[in-house]
């Protein structure tokens, strides 16, 4: 009952760690299977639309659901500790963001047991997922569910941008913020601008399906082609919603463990906006295939290119803060060294993606899928992992093994190479990507059974990550303030993990890397900028999680109200609209009576802060 | 620095020794590797200056990223903090505009190539015009200005230009002839694509459908047929002669009820399905099952059709020829098709 009632961001963040591992594990199971598949030519382990369903599912659910709620997770752990702030500017927001995202998910992946996945890729492109070639409700799923989740992303990114402007502890100018919060704060700016193109998609895609409309239907006046720049104008900021979060992970592990502050600092955060903003210039580089004509093929082109600078820029930086600084090698930052080449390999590929005539022989071939899975993969994961081992103590107050780390890193790493390098020389030789077999004697055999290897050792490394975890959870909560001794930046000056109320008094930031400051001016810990007072508390509440259980619901009814279940009940209740009416009326109900009843929280007083 | 230059040097027998190694990438017919075509030089062109470009840039990567880590690895008993250095206006002047160079130098022969591919040759007299449709799971060839309409295996003279008109029946396709050029979408109509390639040396050519269309996506290839205009000619011709129908006049009947309600022989019109003229002499049934007599790359082509006939489902899951079985043809009529097709060779 407290995980569900809870709007403390610290317990937020562990909810988000769980629900992104179980979906990240789906995921990854998937994938598994889709490269058991491959393994040889003419393979019949899957049959063709299972093996549709399962790319669509495998794409869908590792970029909305499996890296996606990770990122939230450190975000959540991190930022309002980074920030010097109690917690984030809208801790209600907060829960009802995680739980819609929590049930949308839920929602998408119920489509396997519910009569059918959605099997026309994670682009969707219509008319494949219209209802005329789509038959089954599958994406149903897909529209509904990402609209719900999606949701629940928008709410964490405005959430996270009030909380970053409002909420710096005093003396933490913008430009004193670490590159975690900057590259939070970006990134939340991406989702405000480019999540409400993916839901207008959706919604017009569900009217498609649901109510016969033609947004995309040729023959009553749509365009197909509309679906793809509607996507993609979200799509290709979504790339770097998953990596800027990456690149900040990276910003903070490196300084700490080579012990040197952030090498041009001011050029990574102008290099972070400058992504961003490029971010959205360039999503017609998806589409040089379509027929766009050679002026917008150049100019796309152009742009796309003009992104390499920016990211040049981020990875001499890092090169550059390990230049005469001391490197430890612990497993956060062996996940962050590795990171560097492996990123830059994706990145090459993506300037070479960039040049359009090129492009016509990589799209939509394993080139493509080569490139993508460095970048989210070799750059996304590898960083989350980083992260997440780096993190990992202030957030359960126990170190990870190293040992185990170490196990995880190399084997996750070799195996990632070893599924992935070989791709890219797969679609040269001209095997397109989202097929679900392909014939002998193509010189393709070799190749894939070299890469599903390798998807098998990733495996590996899931497991030494998971017996990690596990171990970790049964030891005792010992780790100090500072675990890795090296610490920089505010989160470390609190106990491992931090008291509800975070810090007992506000920290006072005296310039970039506040606590290593005070550290370098002989000073155990920071300055506080108030006296020991009462700190206001918001209340735990059911709210968020009853508003996003009726969407859940009215998300379900609206689906199946075209449908005869044979059943006359069954069907009074879905055809007329009465579950979706239950389930909206569970939501505004619910939203009614947060607006009535105000909860002006409760407060902790000095006395029970000093008896701690 | 001088590390730097030490690797720019290695670098020029690297870029020679990985151009023979991609060259030996793949099949002749198929790979990107070995473009066939100026279509497909072009992409190719523009593929070895950007990985040229790009192994520069990672050899500069990981030369610095290997020496950070191994000359500045924490030394046991090592205790003074390093120098905290804020940054170089010299050093980040340098690495953006070297990457900006780097991105000119690619920026310029792309734009050149964008505008040279866009030229689609659809007013240009002596291109020969193809209408290509995609549906699912198969490719549909019309010589518009022959008045001929052929499936799965286009033919195409040596060393002409095509003007290719392309446009899908229902979902988007992609239309791929790696050796011979990049891809381009067929999109319903409203979004008609066209574009143009040429195929100088004679020989047979895979492609391949590259857009998500169905379950049975990965099977929608076909094979591009260049042959001497001699050849083409006379192939225009037997294409336009009068259908030739089984000989046992009760087959004949069947095999009008059943299947040429959909598809066409000579000049009888069926547009439903893959036009079947000459099917004898083509280098695959369905587009999957390849017609070899060796049985090295496939079977003998009365053995695929026979395959296919028997049961399509099995062949390409999700394909929309009904199963003649339900058409009401027995074992034997199935069979007797079979050979009457295989027997229905052109020039
Ligand atoms: C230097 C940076 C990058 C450049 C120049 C670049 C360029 C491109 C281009 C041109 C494509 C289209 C390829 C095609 O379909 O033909 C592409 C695909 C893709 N890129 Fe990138 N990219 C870059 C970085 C990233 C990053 C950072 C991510 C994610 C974290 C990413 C994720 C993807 C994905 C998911 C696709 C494939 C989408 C699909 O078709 O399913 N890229 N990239
Ligand atoms: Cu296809």
């Amino acid at each position: 009952m407290d995980w569900i009632t809870t709007v403390d961001h610290k317990k937020i963040a562990i909810l988000y760690l769980w629900a992104g591992g179980i979906f990240f594990g789906i995921g990854g199971l998937e994938a598994i299977l889709i490269r058991i598949q491959l393994i040889k030519p003419m393979n019949t382990f899957l049959d063709a639309q299972t093996f549709n369903e399962l790319i669509t599912m495998h794409g869908t659910t590792m970029i909305f659901l499996g890296v996606m709620p990770v990122i939230f997770a450190l975000m959540n752990a991190v930022i309002p500790l980074q920030i010097g702030a109690r917690d984030v500017a809208f801790p209600f927001l907060n829960a009802l963001g995680f739980w819609t995202f929590l049930f949308g998910g839920i929602l998408l992946n119920l489509s396997w047991i519910m009569g059918g996945a959605p099997d026309a890729g994670w682009t969707a492109y219509t008319p494949l997922s219209s209802s005329s070639y789509s038959t089954t409700h599958g994406v149903d799923f897909y529209t509904i569910g990402l609209q719900i989740a999606g949701l629940g992303t928008l709410i964490g990114g405005i959430n996270f941008l009030a909380t970053i402007i409002t909420m710096r502890a005093p003396g933490m100018s913008f430009m004193r913020m670490p590159m975690f919060a900057w590259a939070t704060f970006i990134t939340s700016a991406i989702i405000l601008f480019a999540f409400p193109a993916v839901t207008v998609g959706l919604v017009l895609l569900t009217f498609d399906r649901i109510l016969g409309a033609n947004f995309f239907e040729t023959s009553g006046g749509g365009n197909p082609v509309l679906w793809q720049h509607i996507f993609w104008i979200f799509g290709h900021p979504e790339v770097y919603i998953l990596i800027l979060p990456a690149f900040g992970i990276i910003s903070e592990v490196i300084p700490t463990f080579s012990r040197k502050r952030l090498f041009g600092y001011s050029s990574m955060v102008f290099a972070t906006i400058l992504i961003a903003f490029l971010g959205f210039m360039v999503w017609a580089h998806h589409m040089f295939t379509t027929g766009l004509g050679p002026v917008a093929n150049a100019l796309f082109s152009v742009s796309t290119m003009l992104i390499a600078v920016p990211t040049g820029i981020k990875i001499f930086n890092w090169l550059f803060t390990m230049w005469g600084g001391q490197v430890r090698f612990t497993t956060p930052n062996l996940f962050a060294v590795g990171f560097i080449p492996t990123f830059t390999m994706g990145g090459v590929t993506g300037v070479m993606l960039a040049s359009a005539p090129a492009d016509f022989q990589f799209h939509d071939t394993y080139f493509v899928v080569a490139h993508f899975h460095y970048v989210i993969v070799g750059g996304l994961v590898l960083g989350l992992f980083a992260g997440l081992h780096y993190w990992w103590p202030k957030m359960f107050g126990r170190m990870l093994s190293e040992h185990l780390g170490k196990w995880t890193f190399w084997t996750f790493i070799i195996g990632f190479h070893m599924t992935f390098f070989v791709q890219h020389f797969l679609g040269l030789m001209g095997m397109q990507r989202r097929v679900f077999t392909y014939l002998p004697n193509q010189q393709f055999d070799l190749l894939n059974l070299i890469s599903t290897i390798g998807a098998g050792l990733m495996g590996v490394g899931m497991l030494f990550f998971l017996a990690n975890v596990f171990i970790t959870s049964r030891k005792p909560a010992d780790a100090a303030d500072d675990p890795w001794e090296d610490g920089r930046t505010l989160e470390w000056t609190i106990s491992s993990p931090p008291p509800e109320y975070n810090f007992k008094q506000t920290p006072l930031v005296r310039g970039l890397d506040a606590f290593w400051k005070e550290k370098t001016a002989g000073h155990k810990g920071m300055t506080p900028s108030e006296p020991v007072g009462s700190i206001h508390m918001p209340s735990a509440t059911v709210h968020p999680f009853l508003m996003s259980v009726g969407i859940f619901i009215a998300g379900l009814g609206f689906m199946f109200s075209r449908d005869d279940f044979g059943n006359s009940f069954m069907s009074f209740l879905f055809n007329n609209y009465i579950v979706t009416a239950l389930g909206l009326l569970i939501t505004f109900g619910s939203m009614l009576m947060r607006s009535l009843f105000d909860d002006h929280g409760w407060h902790i007083e000095p006395e029970e802060l000093e008896g701690r | 620095m001088m590390k730097t230059w030490q690797a720019g040097k290695r670098l020029l027998p690297m870029t020679a020794t990985l151009g023979l190694i991609l060259a030996g990438c793949g099949r002749q017919d198929l790979s990107v590797l070995r473009p066939q075509g100026p279509a497909a030089e072009s992409s190719f062109g523009l593929m070895k200056l950007s990985i040229t470009i790009m192994i520069v840039v990672l050899l500069i990567v990981f030369a610095i990223a290997a020496y950070v880590l191994i000359r500045y690895r924490r030394k046991p008993g090592q205790h003074e903090i390093p120098e905290q250095v804020e940054g170089s206006f010299k050093l980040e002047v340098l690495w953006t505009v070297i990457p900006l160079i780097l991105v000119i130098v690619l920026a310029v022969p792309t734009v050149q190539a964008v505008f040279a591919a866009g030229d689609d040759h659809s007013d240009d007299k002596n291109a020969v015009k193809v209408k290509v449709t995609g549906h699912q799971y198969w490719w549909e060839f019309e010589y518009p200005d022959y008045g001929v309409t052929t499936a799965q295996d286009l033919v195409i003279p040596a060393g002409v230009d095509i003007a290719f008109e392309l446009t899908t029946k229902d979902v988007l396709h992609s239309f791929w002839v790696p050796s011979l050029s990049g891809k381009i979408d067929t999109n319903p109509d409203g979004s008609t694509n066209h574009f143009s390639f040429s195929a100088p040396n004679e020989g047979v050519y895979r492609g391949k459908c590259a857009e998500l269309c169905g379950p049975s996506h990965g099977f929608m290839e076909f094979k591009v047929k260049s042959v001497s205009k001699d050849a083409f000619t006379a192939w225009i011709a037997s294409m336009k002669a009068p259908a030739v129908m089984p000989e046992d006049p009760a087959l004949a009947e069947k095999f009008k009820s059943a299947c040429l309600t959909c598809h066409a022989v000579g000049d009888m019109v069926g547009s439903n399905g893959p036009s079947l003229t000459g099917i004898g002499s083509r280098e695959s049934v369905a587009g999957i099952l390849l017609n070899d007599d060796t049985g090295v790359d496939g079977a003998p082509i009365l053995e695929n059709l026979k395959t296919w006939l028997h049961d399509p489902q099995s062949v390409k899951p999700g394909n929309r020829m009904p199963d003649p079985k339900e058409l009401g043809l027995s074992d034997e009529e199935i069979d007797g098709i079979a050979e009457y097709l295989a027997g229905y060779t052109l020039e």
